[in-house]
């Protein structure tokens, strides 16, 4: 068994939960819902194990060049993936809303399938510039601090569906349907803020412990480079939400937008400047 | 009650700057014209941007600083309104909270208490004293040792936890305020610079990146040798080293094998590891041997160099690479006869000395070793406000982690006398995480009517109180 088929293997729990999920939704069965968490929580443990997997087959393949599995793209959207569910077990555990799986685990699954499809998972050496421990924390903390936000932003798609369709209906009578499944809007507002509120001090770590490695590796611990002022952008925009939950007129819905663009802007700091700022680059200027 | 108009200029201001719509506003501001310098790429020469956009969109970009837009007017105007803001609010907000913390309402009356959503009122069958003594005691077991106040006849207690929870917040900005300061002072008395050192030279000037004019560092720095590691069987690099020597007045005083993730410091500067390149040609060491006789003669050469042999021809390298084909490295050169006429070129690999005597000819080849020196191209920086960015950092991690998940409680109880026992006010406040508050305070309030009430005759058993005394 090599780390990729357990990561296969893993691919396809989610995607069971994914359905499960958006079966509780439609059956509205809570059994439904268990079986579902049960595939999440299998999902899970695959995942921690193939990572693990990896990062042993990486010692076997490169000897003592081996290292954690977490220095490229593939293996930085599948460790993703990973904080992704991790933090979505922890909610679970901690407000039982399983509702909120629909929203959150198949940001984890389309991780995972692309990653699988599309990424070269080949182990390779460290490049001389990866080589420092600032790598491994650097990674963990900035990769939380996402998946908090990748909650942060599903609960709030959450609130934005179900907090406009009580608009809508009348006055202040809880939507029904699909929507009873839903944790009340208080208590999605209250969720998108925890999250937050544990994401944007690890962003934060992130952003310094990055600044921190740039300084022991080339000697400026901020430089203006496009990852840089992009994680930046991320941290203003969720400053920006921080403060705006203690004014009138910025919480509710405005909140809720603010958190799915603070995600836009994390996914397009993690993905967009190395897909497409760099590649507006090469094609410029030559 | 005060009128809009009747506020002073001065006030408006001050009330504008210590806004949190400011802040928020300044915060989306940064954001996206942040966005900018992440499109358009910053500190290139101007043919550079003329080519990729054109000569007119080129001039609209220098005018609004677009090319370096970081350090640009408008951009350091935000970053000051930003921080002119975090200096205003602090300054309104936190006489305020201090005045909270260490001077808290101790004797609260029947108003204080509606104004709570955690409150609750009691009466209980025993004495006022007795139960002033027996509730300090409760809380400092169950809560935190309370501050008693009698007064008439009643008896207030207050007790609060974590009440520095509630500056986590001003550490937070006061941090920003630090990294900032850091980064001011790096830039007015630090630099960055790089220099070129060829191994076995040494210097002891670096070249600012934004000048012309060498900065001298008052010691010498050497490179003694420069090498590429590559990871086994593969062209991959796995290490770029330096083995560098500071030196003082010609004196060593510190040796130090430099790689990437591994600088030098030395007296404020830090040298990092940061490129490198062939320095001048390489040398190539040959053995001839002249069929002849069989004697082996030894010679050193350059490309290009044409160097005699014996019997009055000569030879010269005319290219050279790391890997012919599989064969490794090798050399192509040719022979001048007497005359000087050219011969035809051949090649001669490294890695098998013999194979150039199946040629003929009076003289067969074989290259011992050709060295090519490399300089070691090195980032040089100062920077004194450094630390102070660090410790900018360390109380913005520890400031977010005190306003958001540390809360400052407080807990106040009145006892006055009611008919034979007495009545009991209790309240509680959490300035964050309320539920988790709401549950405490109500377990807290039936901990402490079981311990007023639980027992009939308090004399008769006496055990819990007797417990939380010891």
């Amino acid at each position: 068994m090599s780390s990729v088929n357990l990561f296969n293997f893993t691919t396809i729990a989610y995607f069971s939960a994914m359905i499960l999920f958006v079966g509780y939704l439609v059956t509205r069965k809570e059994g439904v819902s268990l079986v579902a968490n049960i595939a999440t929580w299998i999902g899970f443990v695959l995942h921690t194990g193939a990572i693990g997997l990896r990062w042993y087959e990486s010692y076997q393949m490169l000897g003592a060049d081996g290292r954690a599995p977490l220095s490229n793209l593939y293996e930085s959207v599948v460790f993703f993936a990973w904080t992704i569910v991790l933090i979505y077990i922890l909610l679970d555990l901690k407000y039982k809303q399983r509702a909120v799986g629909a929203f959150v685990v198949p940001f984890a699954f389309l991780g995972m399938t692309w990653a699988q499809l599309n990424l070269n998972d080949a182990i390779d050496p460290l490049v001389p510039a990866l080589q420092s421990n600032w790598l491994t924390y650097h990674v963990i903390t900035c990769f939380l601090g996402y998946a908090c936000f990748a909650v942060a932003c599903g609960v709030s798609i959450m609130y934005l569906i179900k907090s406009g369709k009580e608009q809508n209906n009348a006055e202040s009578t809880p939507a029904g349907g699909v929507m009873s499944l839903f944790p009340s809007i208080r208590v999605l507002d209250d969720i998108n803020y925890k999250a937050i509120m544990i994401g944007f001090p690890l962003l934060s770590l992130g952003i310094i412990t990055g600044a921190a490695w740039a300084n022991y590796a080339w000697g400026t611990y901020w430089s203006w480079d496009p990852k840089e002022t992009w994680s930046l952008i991320v941290w203003f925009v969720y400053a920006a939400f921080l403060h705006a939950r203690f004014t009138r007129g910025w919480v509710g819905r405005k909140a809720a937008w603010l958190s799915v663009f603070g995600f836009a802007a994390t996914i397009f700091c993690y993905l967009g400047v190395n897909l497409v700022l760099s590649g507006l680059h090469s094609y410029g200027g030559g | 009650m005060t009128n809009k108009q009747d506020q002073s200029f001065l006030g408006i201001i001050w009330d504008f700057f210590c806004s949190l719509k400011l802040a928020i506003t300044t915060l989306i501001l940064l954001a996206l014209t942040s966005i900018i310098g992440t499109v358009v790429q910053q500190g290139k020469p101007a043919q550079e941007y003329i080519q990729e956009y054109g000569e007119r969109v080129y001039r609209v970009f220098v005018a609004l600083d677009f090319v370096d837009m970081y350090h640009s007017w408008w951009f350091l105007t935000l970053l000051n309104i930003f921080a002119v803001n975090l200096i205003c609010c602090s300054i309104r907000r936190l006489p305020r909270i201090l005045k909270l913390v260490k001077h808290p309402v101790l004797t609260p009356v029947e108003k204080h208490y509606r104004s709570f959503a955690n409150r609750d009122e009691f009466t209980v069958p025993v004495a006022v004293d007795r139960a002033g003594d027996r509730l300090a005691a409760f809380m400092r077991k169950h809560f935190a040792a309370p501050v008693v106040t009698a007064r008439d006849d009643r008896i207030h207690l207050f007790a609060q936890k974590m009440a520095w929870a509630r500056f986590g917040v001003y550490v937070v900005h006061l941090s920003i305020l630090i990294i900032f300061a850091g980064a001011i002072i790096g830039s007015v008395w630090g630099y960055k610079a790089y220099v070129n050192i060829a191994e076995g030279t040494s210097t002891d000037k670096v070249w600012p990146r934004d000048s012309q004019n060498p900065i001298a560092i008052g010691f010498e720095v050497r490179c003694d040798n420069f090498e590429v590691t590559y990871y086994p069987g593969t062209r991959r690099p796995k290490e770029f080293t330096s083995d560098l020597v500071v030196l003082e007045g010609g004196r060593e005083v510190l040796k130090k094998t430099i790689e990437v993730n591994d600088p030098l410091s030395y007296r404020g500067l830090t040298f990092y590891q940061s490129s490198y390149g062939p320095a001048g040609e390489p040398v190539f060491k040959l053995t001839v041997t002249e069929r002849s006789s069989g004697r082996k003669l030894k010679f050193e050469a350059q490309r290009g160099e044409h160097v005699a042999l014996p019997d009055g021809s000569s030879f010269a390298i005319s290219d050279y690479t790391d890997s012919y084909k599989s064969f490794g490295p090798a050399i192509q050169m040719h022979l001048n006869d007497k005359n000087e006429k050219h011969g035809n070129a051949f090649v001669v690999f490294q890695r098998f000395p013999e194979f150039d005597a199946q040629r003929g000819g009076a003289y067969s080849f074989a290259v011992d070793s050709f060295e090519q020196q490399y300089y070691t191209g090195l980032q040089v920086a100062k920077d004194p406000g450094v630390w102070v960015v660090w410790a900018g950092c360390f109380l913005l991690v520890a400031g977010c982690f005190s306003a958001f998940f540390l809360s400052h409680r407080r807990i106040w109880l009145t006892i006055e006398p009611a008919g034979d026992g007495s009545l009991i006010r209790v309240a509680g406040n959490a300035h964050r995480n309320q539920p988790a508050f709401e549950i405490f305070f109500e377990d807290f309030k039936s901990r402490l009517k079981e311990e007023l009430t639980g027992r009939q005759t308090p004399e008769s058993a006496p055990l819990p109180v007797v417990e939380t005394n010891t």
